[in-house]
């Protein structure tokens, strides 16, 4: 399992190639890429702060209470931090299991976890300033479909 | 401090001399120096933590190097 919080960039499809290699026993990989949208030029870069050795060491908790409840063998979670600009890549996921169910199920989890409750302060910089966000009802909804 | 309440006190980090014995009297000189950001460390969802562990309600500060104070988490 493995956590990495970065300010680089990142290729999805390289993460997943190295994440997909030299497994015998895993039948399925699932991914999930989020990438940051422009929102129709409202939203020129967006800036996201994290507690680094507070906010990865609360990602992987949850990503080992995730391989545990839906029963996979790996996970990577990829997460850009500072400034992102529209058409990159934020959030990478990816979730190994025997069986594709599990692996479907975990990476669903995850993204609603991180979506809404990981310990993230993000700022939506636009042409009229800039704003904090907060998690929107959708996200929190999705997040409590899991119990 | 992270997101808004940095930006309400115009600072992110700041060493203080180890003399105040709990969180409420770390809140209450902070405060006292900055009445706008003592209301916002009192604001809805404000959470604090010592050397990165979340602490619920008051605290020691003995033997603590760090104290975050976090607003509402915004995911990612």
């Amino acid at each position: 399992m493995d956590v990495r919080l970065q300010a680089e960039p990142f290729e999805p499809g390289a993460l997943l190639s190295a994440f997909c290699a030299g497994r015998a026993e895993t039948g399925a990989v699932v991914s999930f890429t989020g990438i940051a949208r422009a929102e129709t030029g409202a939203v020129t870069f967006l800036e996201l702060e994290a507690y680094p050795g507070f906010t990865d060491a609360e990602i992987a908790r949850i990503a080992r209470a995730a391989a545990e409840r839906f029963g996979v063998n790996d996970i990577l979670i990829v997460h850009r931090i500072g400034k992102i600009a529209p058409s990159e890549a934020i959030v990478f996921v990816a979730t190994a299991s025997a069986h594709r169910r599990a692996a479907f199920e975990a990476a669903d989890h995850l993204m609603d976890y991180l979506k809404s409750r990981a310990p993230f302060w993000k700022k939506e910089h636009g042409p009229d300033g800039a704003r904090w966000i907060e998690p929107t009802e959708q996200d929190l909804a999705d997040a409590a479909r899991w119990g | 401090l992270f997101g808004r309440l940095a930006d309400v006190a115009g600072w992110r980090e700041r060493t203080i001399a180890p003399t105040l014995q709990s969180l409420s009297a770390l809140k209450a000189r902070l405060a006292e120096d900055d009445p706008r950001l003592g209301d916002a460390l009192c604001g809805k969802g404000v959470r604090a933590a010592l050397d990165k562990a979340i602490v619920v309600g008051d605290a020691l500060l003995e033997g603590v190097a760090e104290v975050a104070f976090m607003p509402p988490m915004s995911g990612g």
